[in-house]
């Protein structure tokens, strides 16, 4: 039976723990992921238990927190704090989300909070999204016309027309969908993964844009729509109730109709 | 200083942040063949223009109403509080319409009306008819219009293959011995390298500062940098005393519930269930303009008539509302209520307080976009090699208050100009005069120092102390003996910055540095509001004065602005407000009493 194990220098240790001082009813554990590429160390679990009473309800007032009072080298994204710029999104108790959105009591027992899974890492929890970004910009994520529109006006389009990006448009790019589809994991070189592939979607389905044909037959790829298997993370998974499943299904059946 | 590697780039143009301001003036000058570099500190669709909601202002008349520029131009004076530049206003007012259709041109998917065109809705303080009544003005994307309009012109600059460098935070701009700007020095957090950016045009489009309150709706990451680096360039900010406060931001976190969502029919109650704003605005209610909601809540809650066990906050309904409008037109404010208040707007109200939200004030600038300050009698001095525009400037378009949707709009359509006016001022290619050493060393020096900052005073606890200070003595109602002790508190609290220490000393993404340089950015910019603020003996827009009620014409009807030297001294000047109209196809908006 062929053995399995991490490189040596993968494996996760245990790192500071920093109990909590002084008196408090409401305290929790917060273990987060940390590795810094410029010394040789090992990744590790530094603990910190903070007191829920003096903390905000969402995980990121608990991170912000410790970074405040604790440990300020301790490394994350942030920006708006409400769900909407797509910055802090990382693994926390077991699933990608957004920790702004991710309430703490939503929580039981501690807290374990990684980076976004099979990402390359810069630093603690900020994972290394260039290679997502390259393959967003690789499905032409723009409006494609060859008719322009009436000068100075507006395109038209029936609400009913408008209605078919929602649910595809309001992505706010965090990545947590691609990161935690298994298929991502194995070949997301060639494999774009449910965030792109929404975007994908998204002009494909707004009447506006011209260039549907072009787009599904850049689509056509064993790999690049294919490797999508209906595993289903990645609907279960996104912090904005979006279904990225559904868009890859119907990019599928568009496929099949023109064949 | 030999530590840093130093990177040089040489471009035509470079433009400092990504958020709509950024990326519009990007887009303009890619396309019209300027090699451009646009810098920004989070990824383009991660800047806070993300986080606005309910529309854009543009006159399109798609609702039927007979809307005009002009009444768009009247209400935005009037929203001033007549401290507004009108050349600027109608500048901004006109170019609206095209601009707004050249975003849907871009793919902004906006909502529609049953006829397929953009779908707009009434906001706060846009009339018809010079106040008559309520106009349907604002152009939304369900109430997510910010998220629309940032990701279409990224993904335009995408097409055009603007070329981004994404986590660079600039530190300072690069001025030369002449008082020109030659570029700006960025740090890249991903490796801590040193680049420095050189271009015959610099453009700020940092954005607004909002995290120096302690409770605001504006991103961790809004902190005027811009703003800073402009100050330590030896060049004024104008009117930072004016600080708007969102009427509806929610009560405990902060975060922003639309104005739309009145726009579409929600109402403010007190505790004893009264709709109040009819009482301070009999025509507009509530969709008066925001500093007269904002003040009459607060006015409310003093008088023992907030909500809640501590009687600090107020309610905003919406249950009155058929869920199928609140489903299609209010998505995402329904989504934060519930996440942040556990409310269901359908069935109960949301605890609501006026919430710091916006800075008119910032970098004084021409409405082309090019940043001017006083010099002697001359009033409009450019300064050669810079540009602001955005939230960071203060063309001024908003006056002593902004309204409602007015914002993304300043954005795109000063985006847009500052493009307009570089293909016209930037030789494409021209060639870059060398940069005397000392320039970069000095940045470098302060950089360096903070990098190595040993004190015992975290960024955190000088950070909250700032916040604190700020919140208490500019807030919504303001008086002498209240900003006499704010002065001296902030300055104590700035000079404790000496002790700062930080205790990451990683070139590698190091948000512990970036946090303490944005601190000392933020710090800056509290003492020159603080005392802007402490100087203006009247009532104007968001700035209330409990000691002067009135708004004094005569001595005030002027823009304030300071300038901060590296001791923390600041100096006081004015700029008069320009009253005159950009052409005659409008008459200027004589200054009278403001009723909504």
């Amino acid at each position: 039976m062929a053995e399995f194990a991490l490189p040596k220098h993968s494996k996760i240790v245990k790192g500071i723990d920093y109990p909590f001082i002084g008196e408090t009813k409401n305290s929790r554990k917060v273990n987060v992921y940390r590795w810094s590429p410029d010394d040789d160390q090992n990744p590790r679990i530094d603990s910190y238990t903070i007191d829920l009473d003096e903390c905000g309800p969402m995980v990121l007032d608990a991170l912000i927190k410790i970074k405040q009072e604790i440990d300020s080298s301790l490394t994350f994204r942030r920006s708006c704090r409400e769900g909407i710029c797509g910055s802090c999104s990382m693994n926390i108790d077991g699933t990608n989300t957004l920790a702004c959105l991710k309430s703490i009591e939503d929580v039981k027992g501690d807290i374990n909070i990684y980076p976004l899974p099979h990402m390359d890492v810069v630093k603690d929890l900020v994972p290394d999204l260039t290679k997502a970004y390259a393959q967003l910009t690789s499905v032409k994520p723009w409006l494609q016309t060859d008719t322009k529109p009436e000068q100075g006006k507006s395109r038209k389009q029936s609400p009913k027309e408008r209605e078919k990006i929602d649910g595809l448009w309001e992505c706010v790019l965090c990545f947590s969908c691609t990161t935690s589809c298994p298929s991502y994991w194995w070949n997301g070189d060639k494999y774009l993964g449910p965030a792109v592939l929404l975007q994908a979607y998204r002009w494909i389905a707004d009447s506006r844009d011209e260039n549907t044909n072009e787009r599904l037959d850049d689509l056509e790829d064993t790999f690049k729509l294919y490797r999508c298997h209906t595993i289903m993370n990645c609907t279960k998974t996104c912090p904005k109730g979006l279904n990225p499943a559904k868009a890859i299904g119907e990019i599928k059946k568009l496929q099949l109709e023109r064949k | 200083m030999s530590e840093y590697e130093i990177i040089d780039h040489e471009h035509d143009v470079v433009v400092v942040g990504a958020g709509g301001a950024g990326l519009r003036a990007t887009l303009g000058m890619v396309s019209g063949g300027l090699k451009t570099a646009c810098i920004t500190k989070v990824f383009p669709t991660r800047s806070h223009t993300v986080a606005a909601q309910g529309g854009i202002g543009a006159a399109l008349n798609n609702m039927g109403e007979n809307d005009s520029w002009q009444f768009h131009m009247y209400d935005t004076v009037k929203g001033s509080d007549w401290l507004g530049d009108q050349d600027a206003i109608e500048y901004m007012c006109k170019e609206a319409i095209p601009s707004v259709t050249e975003l849907e041109n871009f793919g902004v998917p906006f909502s529609r009306t049953e006829e397929g065109e953009v779908y707009q809705r009434p906001f706060g303080g846009h009339t018809l008819d010079y106040g008559k009544k309520m106009a349907r003005r604002a152009c939304a994307a369900a109430d997510r219009t910010g998220h629309a309009i940032l990701h279409t012109l990224y993904q335009q600059c995408l097409k055009h293959q603007a070329e981004f460098f994404v986590e660079y935070i600039a530190t300072d701009l690069l001025m030369d011995d002449n008082g020109k700007c030659v570029g700006v020095l960025a740090l890249c957090m991903d490796d801590g390298k040193i680049h420095r950016f050189r271009g015959h045009q610099t453009v700020l489009a940092t954005g607004g500062y909002g995290r120096v309150y302690f409770s605001c709706t504006s991103a961790h990451t809004c902190t005027g940098d811009g703003n800073a680096m402009v100050l330590r360039a030896g060049l004024p900010l104008q009117d930072m005393e004016f600080v708007q406060f969102h009427p509806t931001g929610v009560y405990g976190a902060g975060v922003l519930i639309t104005e739309g969502s009145r726009g579409e029919g929600g109402y403010l109650t007190n505790s004893e269930g009264e709709r109040f704003m009819e009482r301070y605005a009999p025509t507009a209610k509530d969709l008066a303009s925001r500093d007269v909601v904002s003040r009459s809540m607060t006015i409310e809650i003093n008088e023992g008539r907030g909500v809640g066990p501590n009687k600090d906050h107020i309610f905003m309904h919406l249950e009155h509302i058929d869920p199928a409008t609140l489903h299609m037109r209010l998505p995402g404010i329904s989504e934060t209520a519930k996440i942040f208040c556990g409310v269901d707007v359908t069935k109960e109200p949301i605890p609501v307080l006026p919430t710091v939200h916006y800075n008119m004030g910032g970098i004084p600038t021409n409405y082309h976009g090019e940043v001017v300050t006083r010099k002697g009698s001359d009033q409009n001095a450019v300064v050669s090699g810079l540009m602001a525009i955005g939230e960071a400037a203060c063309v001024s378009v908003h006056g002593a208050n902004r309204l409602g949707t007015n914002s993304l709009l300043d954005i795109v359509v000063f985006g847009r100009a500052a493009a307009q006016r570089a293909l016209k001022t930037v030789e494409k290619g021209a060639s870059h005069a060398p940069l005397p050493k000392h320039v970069t060393d000095k940045i470098l020096a302060r950089l360096d120092k903070m990098r190595h900052a040993k004190g015992d005073i975290s960024v955190g606890e000088i950070r909250t102390s700032m916040q604190n200070a700020m919140q208490k003595h500019a807030a919504v109602f303001r008086s002498n003996s209240s900003m006499n002790e704010g002065v001296k508190k902030v300055d104590t609290i700035a000079n404790s910055l000496d002790g700062i220490g930080i205790k990451d000393r990683s070139m590698i993404f190091n948000t512990d540095l970036v946090e303490a340089l944005e601190l000392e950015n933020l710090m800056q910019q509290a003492i020159v509001t603080i005392k802007s603020a402490d100087q203006r003996k009247e009532s104007r827009g968001a700035h209330s004065h409990e000691d002067y009620p009135e708004r004094d014409d005569k001595d005030w009807m002027k823009h304030t602005i300071m300038w901060l030297n590296d001791k923390n001294k600041t100096k006081l000047d004015y700029r008069d407000v320009h009253l005159n109209t950009l052409t005659n196809e409008v008459a200027t908006v004589p200054p009278a009493a403001r009723v909504y």
